[in-house]
């Protein structure tokens, strides 16, 4: 081989630095990339479609509404129908609009959110790691509630919240919420649980921490990410909730979803679909709100809680 | 002296799996005592029922003879050092080391003092306000030993500390483990599966399989008369070799498929009266000559040479003679390629017999 370097080269490997060398170049424009961003530009497209009409009725006037150019922009851009469907539009004989259904829903949403966050990061965590008697059988019931239609319970719940006096309230709502966020939260936490490494829980009861002890200052400060996700699915979820919310309250405590129906399927007077798409806009706001947000806190949550051993 | 650790009559069962039964162990008070076997040989789990993270399904525990075999894994005296090193990920390295001492209630000043103590002893003072995600694997598993250190403790648990390490620092470590203990003069108990940390560290080695302790004793008395088969094939890197025969009145072994016959004249036999019968003659690879050496041992095999591991320090080969395959130890400079005929021989004096039905040794 050394040999060869003094002699002037071989035919076949005539220059050797004119070869392919380094990475090897893509086209941008290929078959390939033109389907792939094809086919996501279309999607895309067809889902925000619909959004766009929405945002476009809202702001255009009932006149303009009504030359039928649903896809055409506003002419003249008003926000009197998003001001509208906040504090005017009038369901029965209220007429102060979508807040006091907000307002209800918040109060319905936040204790909700907590409570069965609450308890079911407890079952979770004493069933990763406090293997008790009868753990198995506790799990496989829970479970087992996941999969049985809400239907099936609606009426046990209004007699039971009748007896205990709860049937029409808030409290009511927000008991049923918490019960039945329980089972998937459960499954939930404890196969996050029982994914932190093992040795840990057992390091920290050699260092004499209890039950509590462990829970709170072990455990938590390590579980960000997976409260983070418990927090999206139940105040999407509760947020989103229509049936519970018009069998188990009164008009006076309707949630924001109850309230928004009401308003647009009313029957009497005219169909001011400029309201109505400002309305739905409203109430989807806030689990739109919470996806941006806690969306970013997610992944920072992951990126946080990886330390590996 | 009374045992810093009397275990009777353990056992534990997972449902129907029995993983432990019926164990019996004493551990001397300042003995550096490591378990040793293979994975799933129960020796993390005996480990653990100590520490009283698993609760036992009968028998007894004692630490400085108080029963513990009910209290909870704080109250007994213990500090516990885990493979993955299990620190707190969210807290420093000062909050994981006085985090025990803060669940017991020691005075602010008084977890001060030791933490800065323990900190001292295993020289990581500079890393108190780090966050374990920040320091490096030797690091983690220092910080993991002081965790144990700050809490006064009489009793030390390793769990495979070092398994998690590259070569390089397990033999750091493995040093300064010895060390700390001469230092400290604590009772230790510490499992591995690697032989030659059990080796270097241990005061004496039980040998576990099956849930069994099969040998008790010192790392020379467990390298040169295993008390069983598998103990000998065990240890020992490359592995004893071994021959099947049979003893002939007392004194003679004939090796099998028509071997040569030689005397067992200066094996220490257990009990010479019964002897007789097949039987396993093991030697060690270091413990066969070759060459000129071989000419002056008792026994002598020709061989040729199958298949040579040059390890620097010296050189294994492994040696084909009339059919059974062997493995010698040379001299680092030894001048050996396969193919070489070479002459073998070694001395019953160092080689060990085990029963050929029970596997117990002779």
């Amino acid at each position: 081989m050394s040999e060869s370097q003094t002699l002037s080269p071989s035919p076949g490997f005539a220059d050797s630095s004119a070869g392919p060398r380094g990475t090897k170049p893509r086209r941008v424009i290929s078959r390939r990339n033109i389907f792939i961003y094809g086919t996501l530009m279309l999607v895309a497209l067809y889902y925000l479609l619909p959004l766009y009409v929405m945002i476009v009725t809202s702001l255009k006037g009932m006149p303009e509404i009504r030359l039928g150019n649903i896809f055409a922009p506003p002419v003249e851009i008003t926000f009197e129908p998003w001001v509208k469907a906040w504090s005017e539009a009038c369901t029965g004989l209220n007429c102060d609009g979508l807040s006091r259904g907000f307002w209800n829903s918040v109060r319905i949403t936040v204790p909700s959110v907590v409570l069965s966050i609450l308890i079911a990061s407890v079952n979770g965590y004493a069933l990763a790691n406090w293997r008790f008697k009868g753990a198995d059988f506790f799990f496989t019931i829970l479970i087992f509630g996941a999969f049985i239609p809400y239907q099936v319970m609606i009426y046990p719940i209004v007699i039971m919240l009748r007896e205990i006096g709860l049937y029409g309230s808030l409290w009511g709502l927000v008991l049923v919420h918490s019960i039945f966020g329980m089972p998937i939260l459960t499954l939930l936490f404890r196969n996050y649980f029982t994914s932190l490494p093992e040795e840990l829980f057992k390091a920290a009861r050699v260092d004499g921490a209890g039950f509590w002890g462990i829970y709170f200052r072990i455990m938590v400060p390590m579980s960000l990410p997976i409260f983070v996700v418990a927090m999206i699915l139940q105040v999407t979820g509760i947020w989103n909730d229509f049936l519970f919310g018009v069998v188990y309250t009164k008009p006076d405590v309707y949630p924001m979803t109850v309230q928004l129906n009401n308003i647009v399927n009313s029957v009497q007077g005219v169909k001011e679909y400029n309201v109505n798409m400002a309305a739905t806009l409203l109430t989807g706001l806030v689990p739109l709100i919470i996806y941006f947000v806690s969306g970013k806190l997610f992944v920072r949550g992951i990126a946080a809680g990886a330390v590996k051993g | 002296m009374d045992p810093s650790i009397s275990i009777k009559n353990l056992c534990l069962s997972f449902g129907s799996v029995e993983v432990l039964n019926d164990l019996n162990l004493d551990v001397k008070e300042g003995e550096f005592l490591v378990l040793l076997g293979s994975s799933g040989c129960g020796k993390s789990t005996l480990l653990n029922c100590i520490a009283g993270l698993l609760d036992i399904t009968d028998g007894q525990i004692f630490i400085s003879n108080k029963n513990v075999t009910w209290e909870e894994p704080s109250d007994r005296g213990i500090g516990m050092v885990f493979q993955s090193y299990a620190l707190y990920p969210q807290m420093t390295v000062a909050g994981n080391l006085s985090f025990g001492l803060k669940n017991a209630g020691v005075p602010k000043a008084e977890i001060e003092e030791r933490v800065a103590r323990a900190a001292d002893v295993l020289q990581i003072e500079p890393l108190l306000k780090r966050k374990p995600g920040q320091l490096s694997g030797g690091q983690r598993q220092r910080v993991a030993i002081g965790r144990a250190l700050v809490r006064d403790v009489e009793v030390f648990l390793f769990d495979e500390p070092l398994s998690n390490l590259d070569a390089k620092l397990r033999a750091d470590l493995r040093v300064e483990i010895k060390q700390l203990h001469q230092r400290l003069r604590n009772t230790m108990i510490y499992v591995t599966h690697d032989q030659i940390e059990a080796m270097t560290l241990a005061d004496r080695i039980a040998i576990m399989r099956d849930g069994k302790i099969l040998q008790l004793a010192s790392s020379n008395e467990i390298y040169n008369r295993p008390a069983n088969k598998y103990v000998a094939e065990f240890i020992g890197s490359p592995t004893m070799n071994f021959f099947e025969g049979t003893i002939e009145s007392g004194t003679t072994l004939k090796l099998a498929n028509d071997g040569p016959s030689f005397s067992l004249s200066g094996y220490e036999f257990i009990d010479p009266a019964a002897v007789n019968g097949a039987a396993w003659f093991g030697i060690r690879p270091e413990h066969i000559a070759s060459g000129t050496e071989a000419e002056k041992s008792p026994i002598q095999l020709e061989g040729e040479v199958e298949l040579v591991e040059p390890l620097g320090s010296d050189t294994l080969a492994r040696v084909n003679t009339s059919g059974s395959l062997i493995w010698i130890r040379m001299d680092g400079q030894a001048k050996v390629v396969s193919g070489d005929k070479v002459l073998i021989g070694f001395d019953p004096e160092r080689a060990n017999l085990f029963d050929k039905s029970t596997e117990k040794r002779l």
